[in-house]
């Protein structure tokens, strides 16, 4: 079981859904990355997702827009983002990391090289938001061959009969978008979310986590209710930009409570 | 496979001219790249396009406004005071600079508009460079009544102050993006993000031929018009084939236009010009096929200015219409396949020809044709006058004007 499955199975059995923060790579440099993976870690988050910096992320909104600026200033690389992880590693054996990004760093790295290296370094799971299923043969078979799990996006514009194509190969988890947006804009509500949950698990076994939007504890609470796990990004990397790691560490562990006391809507 | 290609609806088989193949590639160029958000858009606008292009009166809707509006067919000019001061092979000019709009982005906007009403699409963004294309899509917006968003690089707002002004006086809405260097390729970005929160009921009008696919196919039937003109122009002019055709080259919408019904008459040179900027060597330029690789950006995988890491470097030109790191797909097919040759010309050379061009013929041509024309003017004197050679003058200099003169040490 990899480790991603191995922490759902886990949630399962306890009956709560999982907080997966998001930390941008190099933002604002190296060791600030390291000490939020471990303190994350320690605060109540059951996976983390890192975001691979690139010049033009044109899913995302202003914030992680300007978090990646930031990165590439302070010599941010894909080789680098695997080096962080490598070393996250020597502590800890646990956490499942999803690497989250765009498709041409992992091209210009070499997909069977960096499909070798990700998993060799320590990472569970990719991301690439702009590898549509039409696409995902330049990657799934490096990824399958390598047991990183491929975790594939579902919009709101994603239609029944699309799900399956969609579903096709992904493993891990689901990431659920929930707004027709960027990152870090909208949000979406809990009649969005009731409403559009089923229709996916209709689709997958697979759990399903939610991102786009999700900010507060109450948002991650709601999420909570319907989905599998609840991804926060943007308002951490606010919060980080405005202050220090300590304080996001704190809102992290506020995420965890906000997410622990919920109960499971009935599916 | 059979498929139609160009506005003249020939279906041709085993032909240069017959891809992209059913995922949207040139070769290995091309495709879809883009966010699973878009993805369902994406395939819907392909269905919209391939059951348009299959109904006659959505051509013959095209051809009224093309013939009527934009003034098409655009002349072909004798360039016979340049022809004798160069002294070589003969020079003609496509002069698609004559179009309403004063380029040839709105044989693409004309196209694409009329789609988007077919779908019923309420409101249009675009991206814009030198200007040239965010007024082609402001100037049709204003003509179908739809409300019209241009996403513009700060930065070239600054240096196409007379474009930005046309937008807003036709009624456009202009959002200066900031990001990144602030030119064309930010400015896709921002379109592209604008695109994902509205898919509703937006309709998304690029202006080059790239992007996922369907775009570089589409804006490359709409731009065919300008090479099966010169076609049957050339020959009641001179009764033949040209021996070359020449045009710049940012994303390649006019070169594609020019080159693609040209691509099966194997005696035809094709030759794209680059804009090498500060020079090829200067790291300040926007070259992407003679020093980029292929990578993945804006939807789909082609040659671009990137670093060791994959991140996409910014381009530089003069002329802000040329000024992106990437190339649309099907120029990299081509290029990689050796139909058509890629050249480049720097900022000062092109320079050189906007003034030439401007002495010689009375012609202020836009800085991206200026290009082409520099290429013209090192090439013609080396062939003999019994050669002809075809130049894509796809936009006129009035937009330029003020760079020039900054370049030239006028103040206006």
């Amino acid at each position: 079981m990899s480790r991603i499955a191995g922490v759902f199975a886990n949630l399962r059995s306890q009956g709560r859904a999982a907080l997966i923060p998001f930390v941008e790579a190099f933002d604002p440099d190296r060791d600030t990355t390291l000490a939020l993976l471990t303190g994350m870690a320690a605060n109540g988050a059951d996976i983390i997702e890192i975001g691979v910096p690139f010049t033009d992320p044109m899913a995302d909104g202003p914030i992680i827009q300007a978090a990646g600026r930031r990165a590439l200033n302070a010599g941010a690389s894909l080789r680098g983002v695997l080096d962080i992880v490598r070393e996250f590693r020597k502590g800890n054996d646990k956490t499942p990391l999803v690497l989250m990004g765009y498709l041409n760093p992992i091209l210009s790295y070499g997909v069977a090289a960096f499909a070798c290296d990700a998993a060799q370094a320590g990472v569970d799971g990719l991301i690439v938001v702009d590898l549509p299923t039409e696409e995902a043969d330049l990657l799934l078979p490096d990824a399958a061959a390598h047991g990183l799990d491929f975790i594939r996006l579902i919009a709101p514009t994603t239609s029944d009969e699309r799900l399956p194509k969609v579903l096709a190969g992904s493993s891990g988890f689901v990431y659920y978008v929930s707004i027709t947006g960027i990152t870090g804009t909208r949000t979406a509500s809990a009649e969005d979310l009731a409403r559009d949950i089923p229709r996916i698990r209709r689709a997958t076994d697979l759990p399903i986590a939610v991102g786009f939007g999700v900010r507060t504890p109450e948002q991650a609470a709601t999420v909570a209710k319907y989905a599998d796990g609840a991804i926060v990004a943007s308002a951490l990397i606010e919060k980080l930009t405005n202050t220090d790691v300590a304080s996001v560490l704190v809102d992290v562990a506020a995420l965890a409570e906000g997410i622990r006391h919920t109960v499971k809507a009935a599916a | 496979m059979l498929r139609y290609a160009g506005g003249m609806n020939e279906i041709i088989k085993n032909s240069l001219r017959s891809g992209p193949d059913g995922r949207g590639r040139f070769g290995e160029f091309g495709g879809r790249f883009v966010a699973e958000t878009l993805m369902p858009l994406i395939l819907e606008l392909e269905t919209a396009y391939e059951t348009a292009k299959a109904d006659s009166s959505y051509q013959a809707e095209i051809d009224y406004y093309l013939k009527h509006y934009v003034g098409r067919p655009s002349a072909l000019w004798f360039a016979e005071r340049l022809t004798r001061h160069l002294g070589g092979a003969k020079i003609y000019f496509k002069r698609d600079e004559l179009n309403h709009t004063g380029a040839h982005k709105i044989n693409n906007c004309i196209g694409q508009i009329l789609l988007a009403r077919r779908m019923g699409k309420t409101r249009i963004i675009a991206e814009t460079g030198a200007g040239q294309h965010g007024v082609a899509t402001a100037t049709v917006c204003a003509l179908f009544g739809l409300p019209c968003t241009i996403y513009m690089g700060a930065v070239d707002v600054e240096r196409q102050k007379p474009n930005v002004f046309r937008m807003k006086l036709l009624g456009a809405e202009i959002v200066p993006v900031k990001s990144g260097a602030g030119t064309l390729k930010d400015a896709m970005n921002d379109a592209m993000r604008d695109w994902v929160a509205n898919v509703q009921d937006t309709f998304y009008i690029i202006g080059t031929a790239a992007g996922p696919h369907p775009y570089p196919a589409m804006v490359r039937d709409f731009q065919c018009v300008i090479g099966e003109e010169t076609k049957w122009q050339l020959q009641e002019a001179e009764g033949r084939l040209p021996d070359i055709c020449i045009a710049a080259i940012g994303g390649g919408s006019n070169a594609i236009g020019l080159f693609h019904p040209f691509l099966d008459d194997t005696s035809v040179r094709l030759i794209g010009v680059e804009a090498a900027g500060h020079g090829l060597d200067s790291g300040e330029h926007a070259a992407s096929l003679s020093r980029g690789r292929p990578g993945v950006l804006h939807g789909n995988r082609t040659y671009l200015l990137q670093n060791e890491d994959g991140q996409i470097l910014e381009a530089h030109s003069i002329s802000a219409g040329l000024d992106y790191p990437g190339i649309g797909p099907e120029h990299s097919w081509l290029h990689d396949i050796g139909r058509v040759e890629y050249v480049s010309i720097t900022d000062d050379e092109a320079l050189a020809a906007f003034q030439l061009c401007t002495r010689t013929e009375g012609i202020i041509p836009a800085l991206e044709p200026a290009h082409a024309l520099a290429y013209v003017m090192k090439l013609t004197p080396t062939l003999p006058d019994d050669k002809i050679i075809v130049m894509n003058l796809c936009g006129r200099g009035d937009k330029d004007i003020f760079t020039v003169a900054e370049h030239l040490g006028f103040k206006l």
